[in-house]
C-alpha cells in the first residue's frame, strides 16, 4: 500500500513535470500559433542552466557554483527564455515552417553541447549531485517522494494561474487576435512580431524551468533524456489535451504519461529482456500514429472544446488557405 | 590542411543535395516541410538491403563490378528500393499529407510528417533493431589522385551517379511538360488549376522524385558509410539547411546548397572535430535566415 503511494507520487510528480513543458507548449502553440519541435532543446536548456548553477565544485568540469536551488531555478528559465527569444528574434518574420526547422536545429545543437562541450556538460556521462530539494528525507522514499510531488504541484499550480490570467489580460488577446487573424491585429498597431517573440520568451522559459524542476527530481542529466523523443510526447500531450485549454493541457499531459508508463510496464512484463528495446520502439510507433489519427480525426485535441475560427466566412478562409497563399 | 576534405564534403554534400531535392519540392509544391523525409531515406536504405539479400539467396553470391565493392544486385535493388520509397511516400500522402493538406493551417500537415517521422523511424528499430548494418564489408583501397587526395572508385560512381540523377531531374523540371506544371503549381497553385494543370498528377510526381532520390541518397550512405535506423533523421537537418540556402523550389539550389553544407562540414571535421560536425548545417542556416531568407536561388513569396 505504502509503495503504490510512492509509486503514484513518484508517477504524478513525472507528469506534473511534463505538464509544465506542455503548458509552456500551449503559450506558444495553443495561444500564439507557433510550432516549435525543439522543445526539448530549451528543457536540456534549463536542465543543465540549473545543474550547473547549483551543484557542487566540480574540478573536472566548469562551475558547480554551489547556488541555492531557487537561484538555479530562476537562472534556468533565464537561459532559457533567452534562448527562446533569440530563436524568436532570427525566424518569426519568416514563414512559419522556418521556425520548425530553427527549433529542430536548436535541440540538435543543444544535444551536441551536452554531448561534447564536457567541461561544461560532463559529456556523455552527464552532471550528477545535483542538490534535491529535502534531501534530508531520501531514507524515508515515501515523505521524500511526496514533498517532491508537494513542490512539483505547487510550481506547476502557479504556472497554470499566472498563464490562465495571462491568457485573459490584454497580452493575451492580442496574441489570440494575432493568430486568429494577423492582418486584423497589426491593422489595429499590434507588432505581430514583437508579440509573438515575448510569447515564445515565456514558452522557452516554462520548458526550461520544468527541465530544473525535473532534474533537481532525479538529481542527475544526461544527454539521453533530451532526445526528440521528448518533443514528440510532449506534442502528443498538448494534441490530446486539446491545443489552446492550459487545464487541458495538464489533463493530457497526465492521460498519455499513464498511457506511456502503463504500455512501458506492459512490455516489460509482456516481452523478454532481450526483446525489450525492440518493444519499446513499438510502443513509439503506436503513440506516432495515434498522434497522427488524432491530427486527422479531431485536430483540437481529444478535450479541445472549440474549434479554432468558429466564425462565419471560414468556408471562404478554407478554400482560399487549401488552395495557397 | 589536407585537401582530401573536398572528396569528403562533395561525397557528403551529394548525399544531402540529393535528399534536399526532395525537401524543396514538397515545401514548394506541396507547402509544407516534410519532417519524415529522412525516414524516407533510412526506409529506402533499408528495402535496398532487403532485395540485395534476396538477390543473394536466389543467386548465391555475385562477383562485384571490377574495381567496384557491390555487383549488379544493388544497381537492380536500387531501382528496386527507390520504387518502393515512391510507393511508401505516395501511401503516407494518400492516408496522411492529402488529409492534413486540406486543414486550414499548413502547419497541420508538419506536424503530422513528424507524427509520422516518429513512427517510421522507430518502426525501422522494431524490424531491424538499431545496429548499424552495411551493404558489403569489403575495405576498398583508395587511389591518389594528387593534391594529396585519395578516392575510392565507389566514390567516383557515386558521384558519377549523383550528377546524372540531378541533370535528370534539372532537365525534367525545365524541359518537359510535367516540370513545367511543376512550376507553374508551386509558383501560383490556383492559377495552375484554372489553367487546367492536372494538380494530383503534379503531386505524385513530387513524392516520387523526391522519394526516389531520398532512397537513392539512402544508398550511398549505406554504400560509404553505414546503414542506421537513425541515418536519415540524422540529415534532416542538412537537407533543410541546403534547401533553404539554395532557395526553396530551385532544384540547383538544393544541389548547390547540398555541396555547400557538406564541404562546410568535410572543412569542419579537420579543422574542429568531427564532433560538432551537426553544428555546421545550423550555422549556415542561422546565417541564411539572418542574412538572406530567400537563399541563392529563391524567389520572394507572394
Amino acid at each position: 500500500m505504502i509503495d503504490l503511494v510512492g509509486y503514484g507520487a513518484f508517477f504524478l510528480t513525472t507528469a506534473l513535470i511534463f505538464s509544465l513543458v506542455t503548458l509552456g507548449l500551449n503559450l506558444q502553440w495553443g495561444l500564439t500559433g507557433l510550432f516549435n519541435v525543439g522543445l526539448a532543446g530549451f528543457v536540456a536548456i534549463g536542465a543543465y542552466t540549473s545543474a550547473l548553477l547549483t551543484t557542487p565544485d566540480d574540478p573536472t568540469r566548469l562551475g558547480g557554483l554551489g547556488l541555492p536551488i531557487l537561484v538555479g531555478w530562476l537562472g534556468a528559465m533565464f537561459v532559457g527564455g533567452v534562448a527562446a527569444a533569440l530563436t524568436g528574434i532570427a525566424t518569426l518574420r519568416l514563414r512559419s515552417d522556418y521556425l520548425a526547422i530553427t527549433t529542430f536545429g536548436v535541440a540538435v545543437v543543444v544535444q551536441l553541447v551536452a554531448l561534447n562541450a564536457q567541461k561544461l556538460t560532463g559529456g556523455p556521462f552527464g552532471i550528477g549531485f545535483i542538490p534535491r530539494p529535502f534531501g534530508g528525507l531520501a531514507e524515508t522514499p515515501l515523505l521524500f517522494n511526496l514533498s517532491n510531488l508537494a513542490i512539483v504541484s505547487a510550481v506547476t499550480l502557479a504556472a497554470y494561474m499566472a498563464l490562465e490570467h495571462l491568457t485573459r489580460s490584454p497580452w493575451g488577446r492580442v496574441l489570440k487576435a494575432l493568430r486568429e487573424d494577423e492582418r486584423a491585429a497589426i491593422s489595429l498597431g499590434k507588432s505581430a512580431r514583437f508579440y509573438r517573440v515575448q510569447a515564445f520568451a515565456v514558452g522557452g522559459a516554462i520548458m526550461a524551468l520544468a527541465g530544473a524542476l525535473q532534474a533537481h527530481f532525479i538529481g542527475f542529466i544526461a544527454p539521453d533524456n533530451y532526445l526528440s523523443i521528448l518533443t514528440f510526447q510532449v506534442w502528443v500531450m498538448l494534441i490530446v489535451g486539446g491545443s489552446g485549454s492550459n487545464a487541458g493541457a495538464i489533463a493530457g499531459s497526465v492521460l498519455v504519461w499513464a498511457i506511456w508508463a502503463g504500455s512501458g510496464a506492459l512490455t516489460s512484463v509482456l516481452f523478454a529482456p532481450e526483446q525489450q528495446a525492440r518493444a519499446a520502439s513499438l510502443q513509439i510507433v503506436a503513440i506516432g500514429v495515434m498522434l497522427c489519427v488524432i491530427l486527422l480525426v479531431r485536430p483540437n485535441g481529444i478535450f479541445g472544446e472549440r474549434p479554432r475560427r468558429a466564425r462565419f466566412g471560414k468556408r471562404t478562409k478554407a478554400t482560399a488557405s487549401e488552395s495557397g497563399s | 590542411m589536407s585537401l582530401q576534405f573536398v572528396v569528403d564534403g562533395l561525397l557528403t554534400g551529394s548525399m544531402i543535395g540529393l535528399g534536399a531535392i526532395g525537401v524543396t519540392l514538397t515545401y514548394s509544391i506541396l507547402r509544407f516541410s516534410n519532417f519524415a523525409h529522412g525516414d524516407f531515406m533510412a526506409w529506402g536504405t533499408y528495402a535496398t538491403l532487403a532485395v540485395v539479400g534476396a538477390i543473394a539467396a536466389m543467386f548465391g553470391k555475385v562477383a562485384p563490378i571490377a574495381p567496384l565493392s557491390f555487383g549488379w544486385p544493388l544497381i537492380v535493388a536500387l531501382v528496386v528500393g527507390a520504387a518502393f520509397t515512391a510507393l511508401l511516400a505516395l501511401l503516407l500522402d494518400k492516408v496522411l499529407f492529402s488529409r492534413l493538406r486540406k486543414q486550414e493551417q499548413a502547419i497541420i500537415a508538419v506536424m503530422g510528417s513528424f507524427g509520422a517521422s516518429m513512427a517510421l523511424r522507430s518502426l525501422l528499430e522494431f524490424i531491424f533493431t538499431s545496429r548499424p548494418t552495411y551493404f558489403s564489408r569489403a575495405i576498398q583501397i583508395a587511389m591518389p589522385v594528387g593534391f594529396g587526395i585519395r578516392i575510392t572508385p565507389d566514390q567516383i560512381a557515386l558521384l558519377l551517379l549523383t550528377a546524372a540523377l540531378v541533370l535528370g531531374v534539372h532537365l525534367l523540371a525545365t524541359r518537359t511538360q510535367t516540370g513545367r506544371s511543376m512550376q507553374a503549381m508551386s509558383q501560383n497553385p490556383a492559377l495552375a488549376r484554372i489553367a487546367g494543370i492536372d494538380v494530383a498528377s503534379v503531386v505524385r510526381v513530387t513524392w516520387v522524385i523526391g522519394a526516389a532520390l531520398a532512397c537513392v541518397a539512402g544508398v550511398m550512405i549505406g554504400v560509404l558509410v553505414q546503414i542506421r535506423p537513425l541515418m536519415g533523421f540524422d540529415m534532416l537537418l542538412p537537407m533543410f539547411a541546403a534547401a533553404i540556402l539554395g532557395g526553396i523550389g530551385s532544384i540547383p539550389g538544393a544541389v548547390l546548397g547540398g555541396l555547400i553544407i557538406g564541404l562546410a562540414e568535410a572543412g569542419a571535421v579537420q579543422l574542429i572535430g568531427a564532433e560538432w560536425r551537426a553544428a555546421v548545417s545550423f550555422v549556415i542556416l542561422m546565417a541564411v535566415l539572418i542574412v538572406r531568407p530567400i537563399g541563392l536561388f529563391g524567389v520572394r513569396e507572394r
